[in-house]
């Protein structure tokens, strides 16, 4: 436990020390609890030694076990089984048992696509990839993308039609729906409603404006909990029209952020990360300038970062704008400090006109984003960094605007038949907009959703919906690219795509799903020949000539109109944002993204209110180590806004301004599946339809709450783990050969090596979930999380320089297998378990293993995972299909860690020898290395004088990590490098 | 007081400690033998398969090729198994009547496929792949023996770790030249290991340290 004077202290001592790297508050004030900890590695098993009835359980096991080996033994060693071949009655040209197919796909989330190829093994989907053609992801993914393949395959999604609750059927759903859709013909569809998320499929949007006019008096509402309202009215406010704007990360040499995540979420993050590490690569690194209000991985990349309470960040804006000549009032005092700050910024981006970006968060007031316009218009960046385009959504609306009209209608009772296609808006919506208390209202109400969720048990009907993969769909990216969503196995459960949905309603009806889409897109090619046309969208993933041309936008609106701007209060300010594994609630039942630590705070299972070192001083507040050896107990607090209050325990952040509450949205699920349910707190149970807030009341309450944190999780002891530096500091010769009592091997042929550059890394978690996917990883539950059981095989370990109220520096570290030359594991397994192979790789033979876990005991690194329990889920059906059939599927009491995708190497192998050449460089891709949007991850052979991992590991930031352990690690490091201001100290 | 144990007792005593280790050693002598024997391997036992196939039949009397079937065999790791619309390529014109085609027709018109018993079964943590075999000079006979003999197909390698690492170690042993690969009647010369060698070369064998490594053929 930590006193937080002693922390104030602590950070003066090391005031003129190195930057020191920790990873969290109590390593930094090293803490005895903290000694101790580390000294373990699995803490929670320590204990039993000691603990004589756990020792007596132990013995018995033991001897049962023997006896047990005993008889398997003597019945002949092995039981094999009789297995069957099932061949098709008919083969089709397209199947290939035994060799994985891609199909081009594409993923909708919070209206924009990402670019997908997705894996095939004879019939199954089995693992996500980017696809390397879509401008939109040029090849990588994101986390929810990669775990997409396991909601597919969710046994908890929704399988039957529900009337009232009750189990029903297609054929009575038409019944009562055609003679209600009758009524509502004669009346021009005067009380009928549909509401949708954010729609971005031209098919979708054709299919409602023909239902429109059929229907002249109907609406069409959209709503979905991801921020856009602003940024629209921004927009409007500027140029008099809704736009789309499009930065070019990669050609601007400065970047100012006024709050804005924009590497970690909303459209085009994945081409914004791409973009944005190619400067940081590159010899005229960029600079980055942000501005905060809760820390985000964008914010972790800042060169100069200065955190702002969000009423505060207004106050700032308005100076910051004040230096370009814009001249606001301000009430606000502003620090010298920060007016300093301010200042030599301001005066780095004039240096840079038409090579910078000014980019607003989404969260951000209205007129920030009319500032940002401005601002960037004075700048000349418009049409240089800066891009518009015509937006994305088939249908753009001010999403607040447009449910409000629909509680309004509801609650005068015009409403009688209401479609809910996606979504889940009983548990999205707002809570001043009442709409949840009013759906049960309407007379006929329909909702279409995967699961049977929130708002399907206050519909009269529900709908199972088809997953992306199993249904022809369209949609658009960022940029305006459209791609067709091509399904890759016929819906396992059932289900009606929005498009079938829809096909009622107009004329399509008959029409499949399939023809629905092909027929628009027949309509609307100008080629002469559809079917080439056609199978060229399908395989390339993107159809042609549909990315949106910029248009010419020029001399916004100058004069800038501050609404609702709320000064300081004296309470404490809440922000409301979605959640990185869990987004607006709709991944819940997903293991996955559940147990995926989050990217800073490193909470697995749960989300946590964030609060700041001092603020937690302030409210009483302690976290402090449980007793399971991987878990934080931490303390709750009551959060009290307009007159509605939660509880939430909460979790100090380092950067977290003070008096300020992030709480994470998306948690507190009451039906989203047997995972997902009842975990975390519902934040959106407070949420008012403006996200920023002032003036809550938050008092600390009794009650401890244990959270599953996995930041000291596999701790590594030693120096220099985490290399840091400006770009231009001189590096010391970090090639140096240690002395070894090993007699040197060398390795002909292939010799396989990874490089990690720290200074792209931005902490995105996409690898984690790629290694998951890819290699059958099953997930233990937050109870085993808190016992540091977690099994993923590659971890992202941050760490932060500097005071905890203020890093200086946040940078993230991902840590697979080393592969040693002379790996300490290999030498203490007495069983061979793990050998190393001819060409560099250390093998991990789970048939030989016994578990006596001397290996990951004797890793420095720590990554070997142990299979304490049968974590594998063995029994249901609908997840035998999601394995990966190339890589074996462990069981209990087996050792296991990364393979550097050894199936991948040996299918490299075996094509490369057919057509008689060696595997070219960049032909083997690990699955954490196809993830990555920064592509900080290379992989391939380090014979090669020539190849891209042996380039990068001569570079002068080559490093390895534990250096001194002289194990001679395969995987090695690239130090991080910093572009700081020398005017900023 | 009179002895405790009689003369004879040291006689006792001894066949009772001899016989002991000698029967340890007779039982863990067994236990490797019939772990390698056919009885536990199956080799040599007939599988009783759904359709009375008889591979004699169809490649020595009708000179069908391996790979008319096995289509895969060159470009996947699974050799794989014919459709039922693939004997009904030929069997919808002869002996369309005979009664040992009745499961296949029935298949063919109730759209319910063949349910064949597996006879060469691997471990599932084995990730065998065909096509590199063939690719290298490993002709069908070298483990699958003389199918073309077989009226009923059967084991005749015991597909055990010891039987798959002879040949990784000492590949030169049993390679053939490509264009013998689909040859049943292919038999090694007595100068194999001197052929061996040189195509082990021009067919850039790796080297026994690879081949042997356990990722090679576990994952």
């Amino acid at each position: 436990m930590i006193t937080l004077p002693e922390l104030a202290v602590l950070s003066h001592k090391r005031g003129d020390e190195n930057p020191r790297m920790w990873r969290s508050i109590e390593e930094f004030a090293e803490t005895p609890e903290f000694e101790e900890y580390i000294r373990r590695e699995y803490p929670s098993q320590s204990s039993l030694l000691i603990d004589p009835i756990s020792r007596r359980n132990f013995l018995k096991l033991m001897a049962a076990s023997l006896a047990l080996s005993g008889v398997g033994f003597a019945s002949g060693c092995a039981y094999k089984p009789k297995e069957e071949i099932v061949p098709s009655v008919i083969s089709l040209r397209t199947e290939s048992p035994g060799k994985p197919k891609f199909f081009a796909t594409a993923m909708t989330i919070g209206g924009s696509a990402t670019g997908l190829l997705v894996r095939s093994d004879d019939g199954r989907p089995t693992k996500v990839e980017g696809n390397p053609k879509h401008p939109a992801s040029l090849g990588a993914t994101d986390v929810f993308a990669e775990a997409s393949v396991l909601g597919l395959y969710d046994p908890d999604r929704s399988q039957t039609i529900l009337h009232n609750g009750k189990i029903s059927s297609w054929g009575s759903f038409l019944t009562q729906f055609r003679p209600a859709l009758e009524i509502q013909k004669e009346n021009k569809g005067s009380g009928l409603r549909i509401l949708t998320e954010t729609i971005v499929s031209p098919t979708i949007g054709d299919q409602l404006k023909k239902i429109l006019a059929e229907y002249p008096e109907a609406k069409w509402h959209q709503y979905e909990r991801v921020p856009s309202d602003n940024k629209l009215a921004g927009a409007k406010l500027a140029f008099g029209k809704y736009v789309n704007t499009i930065y070019k990360f990669d050609k601007a040499d400065r970047i100012f952020s006024l709050d804005a995540d924009f590497l970690d979420s909303g459209a085009g993050k994945l081409r914004y990360i791409r973009d944005f590490s190619s400067r940081r690569k590159s010899e005229s690194m960029n600079r980055f300038y942000m501005i905060e209000s809760t820390p985000t991985l964008t914010g972790a990349q800042a060169d100069h970062i200065l955190r702002a309470l969000p009423t505060h960040i207004q106050a700032i804006s308005k100076l910051f704008a004040n230096g370009f000549g814009i001249k606001t009032e301000s009430e606000e005092t502003i620090p010298e400090k920060e007016k300093e700050w301010i200042e030599v910024a301001t005066k780095d981006i004039l240096n840079h006109q038409g090579s910078c970006i000014i980019i607003v968060g989404n969260e951000q007031p209205i007129w920030m984003h009319q500032l940002g316009h401005l601002l960037n218009d004075k700048l000349g960046n418009i049409g240089k960094t800066v891009f518009y385009t015509e937006p994305v959504e088939v249908n753009p609306m001010i999403q607040s605007d447009s449910l409000l009209g629909l509680t309004s209608a509801i609650s005068s009772g015009s409403v009688e038949m209401l479609l809910i296609l996606g979504g889940n808006p009983v548990y999205t919506t707002p809570v001043d907009s009442g709409f949840a208390d009013l759906l049960s209202e309407v007379k006929f109400s329909l909702h279409l959703s995967l699961y049977e969720d929130e708002t399907s048990q206050e519909c009269s009907w529900h709908i199972p919906q088809t997953h992306f993969m199993e249904e022809w769909s369209d949609t658009r990216t960022s940029g305006g690219t459209a791609s067709i969503v091509q399904p890759l196995i016929a819906p396992l459960y059932g289900g009606k795509s929005p498009h079938d949905i829809l096909a009622l309603l107009s004329d399509d009806q008959g029409k499949s799903g399939y023809e629905i889409v092909r027929d628009y897109w027949k309509s609307k090619s100008a080629t002469t020949d559809f079917e080439v046309f056609w199978q060229k969208s399908l395989r390339e993933g993107v159809i042609e000539s549909t990315t949106f041309p910029y248009i010419q936008l020029q001399n916004p609106n100058s004069s800038l109109v501050i609404q609702d701007y709320k000064p300081r209060a004296n309470g404490y300010e809440i922000l409301f944002r979605i959640d990185a594994s869990v987004f607006d609630g709709r991944f819940a039942n997903n293991g996955w993204l559940q147990e995926l630590p989050r990217p800073l705070t490193k909470i697995t299972w749960d989300n946590a209110a964030i609060i700041s070192p001092n603020t937690a001083k302030q409210l009483g507040i302690e976290t402090h180590f449980g007793s399971h050896g991987g878990d934080y107990i931490t303390e709750k607090i009551e959060i009290e806004l307009n007159g509605r209050k939660i509880n939430a325990p909460i979790w100090i952040l380092p950067g977290q301004p003070d008096n300020c509450i992030t709480l994470p949205l998306g948690y507190g699920r009451r039906s989203s599946g047997r995972t997902g349910n009842g975990i975390g707190f519902d934040a959106g149970k407070i949420i008012p339809t403006a996200w920023n807030t002032t003036d809550a009341h938050v008092k600390k309450i009794s009650g401890e709450y244990p959270l599953a944190v996995t930041q000291h999780h596999h701790t590594m002891e030693g120096k220099d783990i985490l290399r840091s530096q400006p770009k231009d500091a001189v590096i010391e010769n970090n090639h140096k050969q240690n002395p070894s009592i090993y007699p040197a091997v060398t390795y002909e042929g292939y010799a396989w090596g990874m490089s990690i550059d720290l200074n792209s890394c931005i902490g995105c978690n996409a690898c984690i979930t790629s290694c998951q996917a890819e290699n059958n990883i099953p997930i233990v539950g937050k109870e085993q999380v808190a016992k540091s059981r977690e099994m993923h095989w590659l971890r992202v370990d941050r760490y932060y320089t500097d005071s905890p109220e203020n890093p200086a520096e946040t940078a993230f570290q991902p840590v697979p297998c080393m592969h040693c030359e002379n790996a300490p594991c290999e030498v203490v397994c007495p069983v061979e378990a793990t050998v190393h192979s001819a060409e560099g790789l250390n093998d991990m033979v789970y048939n030989r293993c016994v578990g006596t876990r001397y290996c990951s005991n004797n890793c420095p690194y720590k990554v070997r995972r142990f299979n304490f329990l049968l974590y594998q889920d063995w029994t249901t059906p609908a997840l035998e299909l999601l394995r990966n059939p190339e890589v074996s599927v462990r069981s209990r009491g087996v050792m296991e860690k990364c393979t550097y995708c050894v199936q991948r190497i040996q299918h490299a192998k075996i094509t490369s020898e057919e057509e008689g050449r060696s595997v070219r460089d960049g032909e083997i891709k690990t699955a954490c290395q196809s993830a990555c949007p920064a592509e900080a991850i290379i992989f391939g052979n380090i014979n090669d004088p020539e190849s891209r991992v042996s380039k990068l590991k001569s570079e002068e930031r080559n490093y390895s990590l534990l250096e001194d352990l002289n194990t001679k690690p395969r995987t090695t490091y690239l130090s991080r490098l910093g572009n700081p201001n020398p005017m900023i100290k | 007081m009179p002895q405790i144990f009689r003369r004879s007792s040291n006689l006792v005593s001894r066949a009772v400690i001899f016989g002991t280790a000698s029967l340890a050693i007779i039982l863990l002598y067994l236990l490797v033998v019939v772990n390698r024997s056919d009885y536990y391997t199956d080799v040599g036992i007939k599988v009783r398969q759904p359709v009375q196939f008889s591979h004699k039949h169809h490649v020595t009397d009708d000179g069908i090729d391996c790979r008319y079937c096995h289509e895969s065999v060159e470009t996947s790791s699974f050799a794989g198994i014919p459709s039922t619309k693939k004997c009904m390529n030929c069997h919808s014109q002869i002996w369309a009547n005979s009664s040992a085609l009745e499961p296949v027709l029935t298949s063919w018109k109730r759209g319910a496929p063949l349910r064949w018993t597996r006879v060469n079964n691997l471990p599932d943590y084995v990730y065998f792949d065909h096509s590199i075999h063939i690719a290298k000079g490993v002709g069908c006979s070298t483990c699958h023996g003389k199918v073309d003999e077989m009226p009923v197909v059967m084991k005749t390698a015991s597909l055990s770790m010891e039987w798959c690492l002879d040949c990784h170690k000492h590949p030169e042993e049993s390679l053939r030249p490509k264009n013998e690969i689909f040859n049943m009647a292919w038999k090694s010369s007595s100068h194999q290991v001197t052929i061996g060698t040189i195509l082990a070369k021009e067919y850039k064998i790796q080297s026994a340290e690879v081949l042997i490594s356990c990722s090679t053929c576990h994952r």
